[in-house]
């Protein structure tokens, strides 16, 4: 009789320990879809064309639009991919080809790692002493630039693993047609990558999309529309902090429309990413 | 035929070396980052030093008398109460991940919990700020209050006027942030766990909880601690969503419904201020410090994990 307590105790912990599995679980996506849903809900009741098509009215004036933030955010993004692409990408191919079993090559790998998790506003007031300080104004350029540091460990270490996946026979075949190492990598190597690193492209752009914190000291912000990468540049995040902030009803309204379009964005590419890697690596 | 090879070998040492110095370029933005916080800080630490700097309440623009213990207190009571929220979710959607969810939900509900580490934090300080935050102003917090407040000691904690602007909801919506980091490293340490271990504790009529508890867990042991310590970091440097819903104020908070700042939300809203050279200089030593932990956190993290992959 005694015995039969004891299991039944035994089985009445494990319902209440697995209930509250499956009730953490419920958790994390009632918070995924309460945010989600507020973000649209918000979103489909302020996007307007006026939006897109409309630069900043003067504060508490109707009928301004987002427009510089939309064409700031671009170029700021823009340069920083282009900085940020090459260098994370040749870094990785060292890190996973000719570094592959030096000690240095390790140890940089550990490093980006570490780097990946530096907090991004430690990395604007990096940008913000050696850029923004000597040149004496705040800048597009600077945004970019913290952007880009962000981005290189990121493309760096997923060019790193993605390289490693492709198989070393290849690469021994190739050698003994007599190609030298480089153009193995340039023509083989690089091809059998190629999804995987895109995919690694795809996430660090989507990572640095939403980035404010690193702005907001670099590129700052500007209320008008300008494609001069020296000056000031307003970005859709640092707005919509800064409008988030201010009093106005209509400027909560497009800080919400631009959440809206920022998480769309995100989402949409990170998603993409998931869907390519379970295509192309399902096996 | 000798100059090809010559000029192929040549292409090749070039290539090489242009990764390399790409590569390299990462150690040398870690160092440069830490020189150059030093050397901007280097005004403020003359001026306060280490551990007056550390341990000073003041944070006063006006007389330039600048510490850095208030922001400390807040990074750090905001991390830990994020923490202690978190890790018991985040291990019971790993617990759920690896052994309740059907086969075909896995993939489905796997990519949506790490959608809620691809939202932006600015997304979380919007919907902090206009959804959550007069949530818990209105109905959660005057709640808690009266139920906790009459308790000796414990009482303290809740006590003051809820805003929803506060420590607790600044900690809340930091652990949904850094929820999904715990879970997926978790999940894939659990998913480790050799199967034959599994079904010898099956087999000797182990439930399935109790296979959880002293086999799956103890076996992802350092995977677990590596992933707290890593969404500690996370937690540490968090700036956005903190800076919409925590208030700014450079006060020792004793209470959950207090208003607080921490170092990241003082360099955002302060930094473009900073009108003298102490002050700037002063809020340089606070990301220096601030880097300096999460350097140090993420290291030992690190060196943990390896030490797993390697056994």
């Amino acid at each position: 009789m005694n015995n039969m307590t004891e299991i039944d105790k035994r089985k009445i912990i494990n319902v209440v320990a697995l209930s509250f599995s499956c009730a953490a679980a419920t958790l994390g996506l009632f918070w995924l879809t309460f945010i989600l849903a507020d973000v649209l809900r918000h979103g489909f009741t302020y996007i307007t064309p006026e939006l897109f098509l409309n630069e900043a009215a003067p504060p508490g004036m109707a009928g301004g639009g987002l427009k510089h933030a939309f064409i700031g955010q671009l170029l700021v993004t823009f340069f920083a991919i282009l900085i940020g692409v090459p260098l994370g990408i040749l870094g990785g191919t060292y890190l996973a080809e000719y570094g592959r079993h030096r000690r240095i090559g390790r140890f940089i790998s550990t490093l980006s790692d570490i780097m990946i998790s530096v907090p991004s506003i430690v990395i604007g007031t990096f940008v913000y002493a050696i850029f923004v300080k000597p040149i004496g104004h705040f800048s597009g350029f600077a945004g970019s630039l913290a952007l880009a540091i962000i981005m290189i460990p990121v493309v760096l270490r997923t060019t790193e693993e993605m390289i490693f996946l492709v198989p070393w026979e290849i690469r021994e075949a190739a050698f003994a047609l007599g190609a030298p190492y480089y153009k193995v990598i340039l023509q083989i190597v690089y091809r059998g990558a190629a999804t995987g690193i895109f995919t690694g492209i795809l996430l660090a752009i989507a990572r640095i999309a939403g980035e404010t914190a690193p702005l907001l000291f670099t590129s700052f912000n500007n209320m008008f529309l300008t494609t001069n990468m020296n000056e000031p540049m307003p970005s859709l995040t640092v707005t919509i902090y800064q409008y988030a902030m201010g009093p106005y009803d209509d400027w909560h309204e497009m800080a919400w429309a631009a959440s809206f379009v920022v998480t769309l964005f995100i989402l949409g590419l990170t998603i993409m990413g998931r869907l390519i890697i379970r295509w192309k690596y399902k096996n | 035929m000798a100059s090809t090879i010559k000029r192929e070998q040549n292409l090749d040492k070039l290539f090489s070396i242009i990764t390399f110095s790409a590569a390299f370029l990462v150690l040398a933005i870690i160092v440069s980052i830490f020189i150059s916080l030093f050397r901007e800080s280097l005004t403020a630490i003359d001026a306060f030093g280490f551990f007056g700097f550390v341990s000073s309440t003041a944070w006063d623009p006006v007389r330039e008398n600048f510490g850095a213990a208030t922001t400390l207190y807040g990074t750090l009571i905001t991390t830990l109460l994020a923490l202690a929220m978190a890790v018991p979710v985040a291990l019971g959607i790993a617990v759920f991940i690896t052994e309740l969810c059907p086969k075909v939900l896995k993939p489905i509900f796997g990519t949506a919990i790490e959608l809620l580490a691809a939202i932006p934090s600015i997304i979380y300080g919007m919907w902090g700020l206009f959804t959550f935050a007069p949530l818990m102003g209105e109905y959660v917090e005057p709640l808690l209050q009266r139920v906790f407040e009459p308790i000796p000691i414990i009482g303290q904690l809740f006590t003051g006027v809820p805003l929803g602007i506060d420590i607790l909801t600044t900690s809340i919506i930091l652990s949904i942030m850094i929820t999904p980091f715990i879970s997926s490293i978790v999940h894939d340490t659990f998913a480790l766990t050799p199967v034959q271990l599994k079904e010898s504790a099956y087999g000797i009529g182990a439930t399935r909880w109790e296979v959880i508890k002293d086999v799956v867990v103890p076996h992802a042991k350092t995977g677990i601690f590596g992933s707290i310590i890593i969404a500690m970091g996370r937690a540490l440097g968090e700036t956005m969503a903190v800076a919409f819903v925590l208030g700014n104020k450079h006060e020792i908070a004793t209470s959950l419904f207090d208003a607080s700042a921490t170092i990241t939300v003082t360099l955002a809203n302060e930094f473009t201020e900073a009108d003298t050279d102490l002050y700037l200089s002063s809020l340089f030593y606070l990301a220096l410090i601030l880097l300096g932990m999460n350097f140090l956190l993420l290291a030992i993290a690190k060196t943990f994990l390896a030490r797993k992959a390697k056994s």
